[in-house]
């Protein structure tokens, strides 16, 4: 899933400052499984903004709507209702997408309340790890399941780099060496073989390099 | 022949080659290197350029490679598949090979975030094994990376690259080191030695698989100014080892340059006599001038001629 994390109220507060009355936008989708844009997140970020706006003697009107998904269009057609004229700005709490189907959609200002990190999964209760860099063509059969491209700090194909000790990468004792736990793995599975072949110079084009990226799926669209 | 630059003639000439560095500033005067150049130049036969050491912004590594040409001292050019891409790196390869230099060292460089911009976006579109492979590819197939053909002057280099017997995992890292030879590597320097035992287990490794007659290895060294610097190595720099013996020695030495010094000549002499051994590249780190007296010392001086 999209792992994304909250601004702070502070934050949220400034990008908001002239607003009056905003519709606050939560989503079902990842941002609810990461805890940082899901309903319950859009009330206590609602209530804390009129909290501070109370304070400074400048009260805010919020309105709050969680969709099921801020990435899909058939969603959005359910804001509708909720764009009323009066309201000044819209505040998501989805991803990145999310604030941008939904600036896409209306002729409204739209401020993002997250910040989207990563494609990743949670680890423990409250820690998420980043485990995929979308590079459009994945390499993962080659390195017994651990991604080089969005582990490895260099992502380096061929690895591991001069600076990987005990396990850890060199940028950080907290961060695994991928190189480490590729070659660890590949040895369980008695692939090691594999590590020795050369792997080329990879196709960015497939990965954001190649610009934004599309796919289309002729045999479900809808004619 | 390959590139026809001194280093591969004494390589080829089975010579004990030694190589230095010499750091490029963080302006862009170029004195220091230049001085640096005419003070190495009886005492080394070529000298890298690195390629901003430690991500840190400092004068680049082609046109440093420019000035120690100009004093008649060999340039070994890094270049790290850090901040460039491969349309960058390709660029860069022809631009220094127009400018007379012959030998490049292929490395993937320290992360940005130890350097002067740790907020830079850093680029690893080639990793450095597939940097090898490009400039072979370059060289023997007259090819870019692409596969476009070159129409005339393909660049000819000597291809260097690292090894660091000190990383982890340990076995693999002769594996890799066989990676870096087989994509064309022509001569490896290694991450400077300080535990030697260590070494000698890689070497091992390294001639049970007859990497040394594929490739030429020069070791690494780094003479010691103080037990502190040790340590400080010891305990902060990626993929270094120095084991206490060399600490505790630093520690009791009466004067501890010149027992760092006498470390480093010690330290050639077993190399010298260790199979496999094509050389050693004497990195000292802002202690340039200390080069000389330890080539002096080892019995490395005069430095052969190329016949
Ligand atoms: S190889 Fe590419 S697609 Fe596969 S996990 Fe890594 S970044 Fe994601
Ligand atoms: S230490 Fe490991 S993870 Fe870190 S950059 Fe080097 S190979 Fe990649």
């Amino acid at each position: 899933m999209i792992v994304a994390q909250g601004k702070s109220i502070a934050e949220v507060a400034k990008l908001i400052e002239d607003a009056n009355k905003v519709l606050v936008v939560g989503c079902g989708g990842c941002v609810t499984v990461c805890l940082a844009g899901g309903e319950k997140e859009v009330g206590v970020l609602a209530s804390a903004l009129r909290m501070l706006r109370q304070k400074e003697n400048k009260p805010l009107e919020t309105v709050e709507v969680t969709l099921s998904r801020q990435c899909d269009p058939e969603y959005m057609d359910m804001l509708e209702k909720y764009i009323t004229d009066d309201i000044d700005c819209v505040v998501s709490m989805a991803c990145g997408v999310g604030v941008q189907f939904i600036a896409e959609r209306f002729d409204k200002w739209v401020v993002p309340a997250l910040n989207t990190k990563f494609a990743g999964g949670a680890m423990e209760h409250g820690v998420w790890g980043e485990r995929c860099g979308l590079c459009g063509e994945c390499v993962l059969h080659k390195t017994g399941g651990i991604c080089p491209i969005i582990r490895c700090s260099k992502s380096i194909l061929n690895g591991p780099c001069g600076g990987s000790q005990d396990g850890k990468c060199e940028i950080n004792q907290d961060v695994e060496c991928a190189w480490q736990l590729i070659y660890d793995r590949m040895k369980k599975l008695g692939q090691l073989d594999k590590l020795m072949e050369i792997e080329p110079a990879k196709d960015w084009s497939k990965s954001r390099d190649g610009g934004p990226r599309k796919v289309v799926r002729e045999d479900v669209m809808i004619p | 022949m390959k590139s026809g630059s001194r280093l591969e003639k004494l390589f080829e000439q089975g010579e004990f080659v030694v190589s230095g560095e010499i750091g490029p500033p963080k302006h862009s005067n170029p004195a220091i290197i230049k001085e640096h150049a005419k003070m190495l130049k009886e005492y080394v036969d070529a000298a890298n350029l690195t390629d901003n050491q430690t991500a840190i912004v400092r004068i680049s590594s082609i046109a440093s490679a420019v000035h120690v040409l100009g004093e008649e001292l060999e340039p070994i050019i890094q270049m790290t598949v850090r901040d460039r891409n491969r349309i960058g790196i390709q660029s860069d390869l022809l631009g220094a090979a127009s400018l007379g230099v012959k030998n490049v060292l292929c490395l993937s460089g320290d992360h940005q975030s130890f350097g002067n911009h740790p907020t830079s976006k850093n680029v690893h579109d080639l990793d450095s094994i597939q940097l090898v492979a490009a400039l072979k590819q370059m060289r023997d197939d007259k090819q870019f990376v692409c596969g476009e053909e070159m129409k005339e002057s393909e660049p000819q280099f000597l291809i260097g690259a690292v090894a660091n017997p000190f990383g982890d995992p340990f076995e693999y890292r002769v594996m890799r080191l066989e990676k870096k030879i087989n994509a064309g590597a022509d001569f490896i320097q290694t991450q400077c030695i300080f535990d030697m035992e260590r070494f000698e287990r890689w070497m091992d490794m390294v001639r049970e698989r007859g990497l040394h007659k594929k490739a030429k290895i020069v070791a690494g060294l780094m003479p010691l100014k103080s037990h502190k610097a040790a340590r400080y190595m010891n305990k902060n720099v990626s993929g270094m080892i120095v084991p206490d013996s060399i600490i505790e020695r630093m520690e009791k030495a009466e004067d501890p340059k010149a027992e760092g010094v006498q470390i480093c000549v010690e330290q050639i002499q077993h190399l010298q006599k260790m199979e496999g051994i094509a050389g050693v590249h004497i990195m000292a780190v802002a202690w340039e001038e200390i080069i000389p007296t330890i080539v002096e010392k080892a019995g490395l001086y005069p430095r052969p001629k190329v016949s």
